[in-house]
């Protein structure tokens, strides 16, 4: 392979895998903000998902039950956050930071002796049988979660389109006014959302220790989660639109460390934040006045 | 009202601990100890404050429009580059004459910075929490960058840096404490900026815009110039939080830099509920709780993860119990918050 | 790791030791005095159990808290501002310690030193610094192994394990002490075949566990078979490697169990010789060294056990090697050497063993490394 190919190959691999944890996120802080609240926890449940994931598996010898675990965990604490949240006057950002600092307090108290031990990942499925480049084998040995997150955002997508429980989400979201005319429980709605959304990210926690890197250390997330909560506005509260704003940012982070392994060996730390340069760049391009708002959830707090 | 939260949060973490098998009694005398037990303490824990007060108001200045402003810590690492730059270019200079210029390069390089976020939201609709996020992440690159090519003294051997500054520039402590004057600097900041929130038309038109833009731009209001402004300011304040921290703790500019001030200050700007006086108190609880964190790693055997996980507490404790403000007449939250 | 059972049996028998001390003191034997009691406290930047450097050190203070009279203090993510000042002037004026030893690079300037002008009555030594007589306090003091000959070592064994001739350096940082490692990794590889190339990719950051998988995916895919790093906690990168099937050296602490097929060799540190003989030292009464560096042959640092994929020349050449280090005065460093741009940066005649101080200032990467510093 030449040193073009090499970057793309390595592109291609970060889009499907640098990408998942951003995806997971994403989708759930997506579902969060489409009934109306704000989750900047994400990023502590992340931690504390990708910690109970690879305890979980360490423990048990099955993955799986890690993936589980680290989705029931994610769940509890976006639990506490919908419930404090659901009590008047109580801001949902403040809230969220607070979560960020318990869910990563409580994952590295507990996290400590698991540090050291291999756990059992997930492993990839192979789609690459038809090259005969080991490289190209290897970009395309993809992880079920990702396909997973995959089915997850075309489903979510589907669901706040046609499915009567999305578009009662959506109203919950759009307008408080509404969802009580119509007798909906706006609480009990957004606590359940919150709930789930926390469970993905908790999902996105969990690639990160059992598949990529595939380790639990406490610097394990550089802000995935936090960024992941900006690239929901980016995808303007459109789940396949997370999708495609994870795989951009995962095949951009994916260039740094590439262009050094082929020779283009200057300015890494400018390379490096390719990924957000870029996230700048489109939305500046795209981003119009007054279109701004478009698919922005009312109830949003930042709405206001 | 914060007090009873805190006291519930307490009896929560206790239970924690008692399940760990520690003392909840030594626990909470070691953060007496360590936070406010003794002079020592209190000086430990002011000068954990100083940096928290600035990089609090940067949150706290937009959020009076209504803008959540979460990249300070990339106004943060810019001001206190670009302070270092002035203050090399200025060798000779008398030691104040230096450190102005050094604050006002700072403050300008912040308020640039994050007055790009204030003009990509007025101008172009931008949301400012993704674009200040994303800038502070493009900030720190950018300062890597600097610090580690072409402004690299390259006598900075396993830290790279830059050059130091002038001996003359270096901002001592404070007479008589062991506290360098960020913290004074900081508190005053807080109260000029209550003053300009809470006592001036501009302040008043900020707080209109921020509880309807729609009612202000009707008003005849300055709307995109308000927040342009206030998010000048708020990048001002970071940026000479970095001025300080180059000038009065590390002398020169480096990865040391990059602590997780600006992120600190957004949760103390929540907490105090976006009011410039309230972030007095809050910064010195996070400058406490931190202070008091070593002895507790030292005494008790226990992770630094245990002073997260009761920060974490606290501020659950203290968000939820704001449910109950307007509850109380004392505590009904003045024109400011 | 093998070594997680140790501190256990450890304090236990530390328990028992301090237990013998105060009978011995009280009664049994009232001639023979308890060891002077003396308070260390150990400031760590990372977690201490990172399965890295703060690991290795957190290790040495470990093995030095069962001596009689050792009182051990310890903090973790201690960031390098004014946090570490308060936890320096905390430790001495709280809890009475008379020797510190701030583990991490990024705290000896300013801090260590300013913490050591004002408290003079409290001994104070830097791993990694270069205290300077004429500059640096007089209480205060640096101490450092010669781990770069681990790593010459180890590109010994690497160049034997490559068929592809291709090497792979995952770093943090471009500084002196990773780049004396990258270059001795290169040259330890091209003293076998000085056709080899090693590439270099600089994370940027001392733990970035996505960043060091990328990088390490990408030297793979670049066509590198064996692969070595320099970041805080190389289990990241060893692991990404076993997985892909590319051999690896290890770095820090033995991380063999990680990668059972794969691991060549590594380069590990030993820091409990050296905290002990600075506990003896106080405990004695006697003066501390300021400046303290020692290499394998002072049992500083070590390497790990050779792995199964190590061939059989490859064992006899590296033993010999280590054999010539252990003599002292060994220098892989000596002129004429070229940099990778083509610049001649040591003179012909001229070499630097690894006691010579030049090679801690080092800002160049050695003729067959592929990378740049900035």
């Amino acid at each position: 392979m030449n040193s073009v190919e090499t970057v793309l190959v390595a592109m291609l691999a970060g889009a499907l895998r640098v990408s998942t944890p951003f995806l997971f996120v994403s989708l759930g802080e997506c579902l969060t903000e489409r009934a109306g609240r704000i989750n900047l926890g994400n990023e502590g449940v992340l931690v504390l998902g990708a910690m109970v994931a690879y305890a979980t598996s360490y423990l048990t010898g099955n993955p799986w039950l890690g993936v589980l675990a680290a989705a029931g965990a994610g769940a509890a604490l976006g639990g506490l956050h919908g419930l404090v949240c659901a009590l008047t006057r109580v801001n949902d950002v403040a809230m969220g930071i607070a979560i960020l600092l318990a869910g990563n307090g409580i994952a590295f108290f507990f996290g400590k002796p698991f540090v050291q031990p291999s756990a059992p990942g997930l492993p990839g499925i192979p789609f690459g049988g038809w090259s005969s480049v080991p490289q190209v084998q290897s970009a395309l040995t993809v992880s079920p979660l990702f396909l997973v997150g995959v089915a997850t955002a075309f489903g979510m997508a589907w669901m706040f389109r046609a499915a009567r429980l999305g578009l009662r989400l959506r109203i919950v979201g759009d307008s408080a006014d509404a969802a009580r005319a119509l007798g909906l429980n706006i609480n009990r709605t957004r606590l359940l959302a919150t709930m789930a959304g926390s469970g993905l990210a908790g999902v996105g926690g969990a690639f990160l220790s059992l598949v990529y890197p595939g380790s639990w250390n406490e610097s394990l997330s550089s802000g995935q989660g936090l960024m992941a909560v900006a690239l929901v506005v980016f995808a303007r509260w459109n789940p396949v639109g997370c999708l495609g704003a994870s795989m951009l940012f995962g095949a951009a982070g994916a260039l740094g460390p590439s262009l050094q392994a082929v020779g283009v060996t200057s300015y890494y730390y400018l390379f490096y934040a390719a990924p957000f340069v870029l996230t700048l760049a489109v939305l500046v391009a795209t981003v119009r006045p007054g279109r701004a708002v478009r698919g922005m959830p009312g109830e949003l707090s930042i709405a206001r | 009202m914060p007090l009873l939260a805190i006291l519930a949060a307490t009896a929560v973490f206790c239970a924690f601990l008692l399940a760990l098998g520690r003392s909840p009694a030594s626990f909470f005398q070691l953060v007496w100890t360590g936070a406010f037990g003794s002079w020592f303490s209190w000086r430990n824990t002011l000068s954990r404050a100083a940096p928290l007060l600035l990089t609090a108001l940067c949150v706290a200045v937009p959020a009076q429009l209504g803008l959540v402003v979460i990249g300070g810590e990339g106004a943060l690492v810019l001001g206190g580059l670009s302070a270092t730059w002035a203050g090399l270019q200025m060798g000779g200079a008398p030691g104040p004459v230096i450190q102005l210029a050094m604050a006002a390069a700072g403050a300008a390089a912040g308020a640039v910075w994050l007055g790009i976020v204030g003009v990509l939201r007025a101008r172009r609709g931008i949301n400012e929490t993704v674009t200040s996020l994303v800038m502070a992440y493009i900030a720190i690159a950018l300062f890597n960058q600097l610090v580690e090519g072409p402004l690299r003294d390259p006598a900075s051997l396993n830290k790279p840096s830059t050059y130091a500054i002038p001996k003359a520039a270096v901002l001592p402590t404070l007479p008589g404490l062991d506290v360098h004057p960020g913290i004074l600097i900081g508190g005053v900041a807080c109260v000029l900026c209550w003053l300009l929130i809470a006592r001036t038309t501009t302040g008043f038109a900020a707080r209109m815009t921020g509880g309807n833009v729609r009612a202000a731009q009707l008003q005849g209001l300055p709307v995109a110039w308000l927040m342009v402004g206030a998010c000048a300011l708020g990048g001002a304040l970071a940026g000479l939080a970095g001025m300080i921290e180059v000038a009065a703790v590390h002398g020169r500019a480096n990865a040391s830099l990059v602590a997780g001030y600006g992120y600190s200050g957004i949760l103390i700007a929540f907490l105090a509920r976006q009011n410039a006086l309230a972030i007095m108190p809050m910064a010195v609880l996070l400058g406490g709780i931190g202070a008091a964190g070593g002895l507790l790693q030292r005494r008790m055997g226990l992770p630094d993860a245990a002073v997260l996980v009761l920060q974490g507490m606290i501020f659950v404790a203290i968000l939820a119990s704001e449910t109950l403000y307007g509850r109380i007449r004392w505590f009904q939250p003045r024109a400011t918050a | 790791m093998t070594d997680a059972r140790v501190p256990t049996r450890r304090r236990v028998v530390g328990g028992l030791g301090v237990g013998a001390a105060l009978l011995a003191s009280g009664r049994v034997l009232p001639a023979r005095a308890a060891p002077k009691p003396v308070t260390i406290g150990f400031i760590y930047v990372g977690p201490r159990d990172d399965y890295g450097y703060n690991q290795a050190h957190a290790e040495g203070a470990a093995a030095i808290k069962s001596m009689p009279g050792i009182t051990i203090l310890e903090e973790e993510r201690v960031a390098e501002t004014d946090d570490v000042v308060k936890t320096m002037q905390s430790m001495i004026k709280l809890d009475d310690a008379t020797l510190l030893f701030p583990t991490s690079f990024g705290y000896f300037d300013p801090y260590m030193l300013r913490v050591a002008a004002q408290e003079t009555g409290v001994q104070l030594r830097h791993c990694g610094g270069l205290w300077d007589k004429t500059k640096h306090p007089m209480n205060a003091g640096s101490y450092f192994g010669y781990i770069g000959m681990g790593q010459y070592l180890n590109g010994i064994v690497a160049a034997h394990a490559s068929k592809s001739k291709k090497l792979g350096f995952v770093a943090a940082k471009p500084i002196p002490q990773v780049l004396i490692n990258v270059n001795s990794f290169a040259m330890g590889a091209r003293s076998v075949d000085p056709s080899i190339t090693t590439t270099v990719v600089f994370t940027g950051d001392w733990s970035m566990p996505v960043k060091e998988a990328e990088a390490t995916n990408a030297l793979i895919d670049g066509g590198a078979d064996v692969i070595t790093c320099h970041v805080d906690g190389p289990k990241v990168v060893v692991q990404t490697a076993e997985g892909r099937g590319a051999y690896t050296c290890g770095y820090h602490a033995n991380q063999s169990a990680l990668a059972p097929k794969g691991y060549l060799t590594g380069a590990e540190w030993n820091w409990a010789e050296v905290y002990k003989m600075y506990a003896t030292k106080m405990q004695a009464g006697e003066k501390l060294p300021n400046f303290t560096r020692g290499g394998l042959a002072d049992g500083f640092i070590k390497m790990s056990p050779y792995g199964p994929a190590v061939s059989e020349a490859a064992r006899k050449r590296a033993d010999a090697v280590k054999a010539e280090i252990m003599k002292g005065g060994f220098a892989v460093f000596k002129g004429p050497l070229l940099d990778n741009t083509g610049k001649q940066v040591i003179a012909g005649g001229a070499a630097y063993p690894e006691t010579a101080i030049e090679i801690e200032s080092m800002n160049w990467l050695v003729e067959g490394v592929k990378g740049s510093l900035a």
